[in-house]
């Protein structure tokens, strides 16, 4: 299936000499969530603001759909929805005129019963004569992606659709973008919660200081960057770590708790993890065992070991694509 | 051309002007009619007739151009600087609409509302003086065209504004002055030399001779001049409008 979106060596420099964006390349797929992390400033905006028509971009193309961004942008931005970072309405105007005049300018001609369909599925039929000013923070959130939807886009951007929202309205936004995936829209989303990326996407991206340093399949990602940690409560407190453990142990082994807990860090993927060793030993040396319990890193942990590794693992030739 | 989104951004403008339709058009009325109170009734009893016309009725087309000229600019430049204030301008941005949609819908709503408070302030003054217009539909043409021109000018004002002072600095500093300047109150002639030949340099003594032709048939620059003189600006501001989406200036990064 060809890709929704095509981005070719993509760059922008902005005049102050800043490169915001360098030599960026990516397919996204239809009907995927990709969610692009990176810290403040790395250049996620910049990516979705060049896609969309808020910046000009230095060098690369853009196609969606297909469709160049810049010679053939009236039927690449057809295409595309926006939901701001920022929370952006005018506050005198009541919801269903806000969506309404969106859609139109769109180009589309007044469809209410597909409005009446958006507002239903965002929870805002009822607050449809209500003035944006009037309504909570969450909700103009939900107008924000009204607006973005009413033309009834293929391609939807979220730009930290969740800032600075609480943690229960944050579950229901992430409702809503799952519904919208499931009706076949491609969604783009940055974040900063990487609960966010874990929870809803299908493949993330990392990007940093302009450079997208990798794109892969969440699991992938998480099984090839993520560790997993094996954590022993033991029946009596140990004063140090046993001594004369093989090396394959020793090197991921920490006593935690008092002496309570020993920890063992250890790669899943590997031929031998070090486990049915570490166990063997505890058990020749009489130490014995009230719990044993496994967890994953997570992807907060997988973020920041890929910014700590820099550029180590970009290999965009194929990733990305 | 993308007609749907300029009739949407048209209704969207020509809703704000209805939300607050006492505000904007008692404000213009209350201060015309003080204008034909103070200069029509009060020190105009006391003025002679201009070139025949007594002064009252003599002032009714100034009257007019004034307010049309101020409410063109000022609708203009507010309507396309609001969305940039409060953000809602990635919305134009990112839409398939081009700048000539964007433009006509802004433009056709700042002119459509100045001409519709330029008819109100019109339908006052008979009941303050009495005034023939000569030639109708000259003057409908001469009100729309110059009612376009300065929205355009208006639009490029809000466009090119960062804060609320700027936004009010050309219409209080050029506009209201060119227009003062520019016979709304005194036929050009009435002017000692060599004033009444620089007055002939000022754009907005063109529209008013022109407009006042078609009032009482008397100008002070040719009407062929007054109408060439709005044509040539409406088509620099249409340019210079079409440069600005282009190059992104003030609007994109």
């Amino acid at each position: 299936m060809p890709p929704i979106i095509r981005i070719d060596h993509l760059s922008k420099q902005y005049g102050s000499g800043t490169r915001a964006l360098d030599d960026v390349s990516l397919e996204i797929q239809p009907g995927e969530i990709l969610a692009l992390l990176g810290p403040n400033g790395a250049g996620k905006t910049t990516l979705i603001s060049i896609i969309c028509g808020l910046v000009v971009p230095t060098g690369g193309t853009v196609r969606v759909g297909g469709h160049d961004i810049r010679t053939d942008w009236r039927a690449a931005r057809k295409l595309i929805g926006l939901v701001p970072q920022e929370i952006a309405l005018e506050p005198f105007e009541k919801v269903l005129d806000t969506v309404r005049f969106t859609r139109g300018l769109y180009g589309e001609p007044p469809d209410d019963a597909w409005l009446e369909q958006v507002l239903r599925s965002l929870a805002l039929w009822d607050k449809r004569d209500a003035r944006t000013r009037e309504l909570s923070g969450g909700m103009k959130r939900r107008v924000l992606i009204a607006k973005a939807l009413s033309h009834r886009p293929k391609v939807l951007f979220l730009d930290e659709p969740t800032a600075g929202v609480d943690v229960h309205l944050r579950r229901e936004m992430w409702q809503v973008v799952r519904g919208l995936r499931a009706s076949g829209v491609t969604i783009i989303l940055t974040t900063h919660y990487l609960e966010e990326a874990e929870d809803m996407a299908d493949r993330i991206g990392v990007i940093d200081k302009g450079r997208l340093l990798l794109v892969r399949p969440k699991a992938e990602l998480m099984g090839e960057f993520g560790r997993k940690r094996l954590v022993v409560e033991l029946d009596a407190p140990l004063a140090a770590l046993p001594e004369g453990l093989p090396e394959e142990v020793a090197a991921g082994l920490t006593l935690e708790a008092g002496g309570h807990r020993l920890v063992f860090d250890y790669d899943a993927r590997a031929e031998r993890t070090g486990i049915g060793r570490l166990l063997a030993e505890l058990n020749a040396r009489g130490i014995g065992l009230r719990d044993v319990a496994t967890t994953q890193s997570s992807l907060e942990d997988v973020f920041m070991s890929l910014l700590e590794q820099g550029a180590e693992g970009a290999q965009l030739g194929g990733d990305a694509a | 051309m993308n007609w749907q989104s300029v009739r949407a951004i048209y209704h969207h403008e020509m809703s704000r002007f209805f939300r607050t339709i006492w505000q904007s058009v008692a404000s213009p009325v209350l201060s015309t009619v003080l204008y034909f109170v103070v200069f029509g009734a009060a020190i105009g009893g006391r003025i002679q007739a201009v070139e025949g016309i007594p002064y009252g009725a003599f002032i009714v087309p100034g009257l007019m151009m004034l307010t049309v000229l101020q409410q063109s600019v000022s609708n203009a430049s507010f309507g396309i600087y609001f969305p940039k204030f409060s953000g809602t301008i990635y919305e134009y941005l990112v839409a398939p609409t081009g700048w000539i949609e964007v433009a006509l819908g802004f433009v056709g709503a700042a002119a459509t509302k100045a001409v519709l408070i330029a008819l109100i302030i019109l339908v006052t003054s008979f009941w303050f003086v009495g005034v023939h217009i000569a030639h109708p539909v000259w003057m409908l043409a001469f009100l729309v065209l110059t009612a376009v021109g300065f929205s355009l000018l208006g639009f490029i004002i809000g466009l090119w504004a960062k804060n609320f002072e700027q936004l009010q600095i050309i219409p209080l500093m050029v506009i209201t002055p060119l227009v003062f300047l520019g016979g709304a109150f005194y036929s050009a002639s009435m002017l000692p030399e060599p004033w009444n030949v620089i007055a002939r340099f000022n754009p907005v003594l063109h529209l008013i001779s022109g407009f006042r032709w078609s009032f009482f048939d008397i100008a002070d620059v040719p009407v062929g001049l007054s109408l060439s003189a709005v044509a040539a600006m409406i088509a620099v501001l249409l340019v210079a409008i079409r440069w600005i989406f282009l190059t992104g200036w003030r609007l994109r990064e």
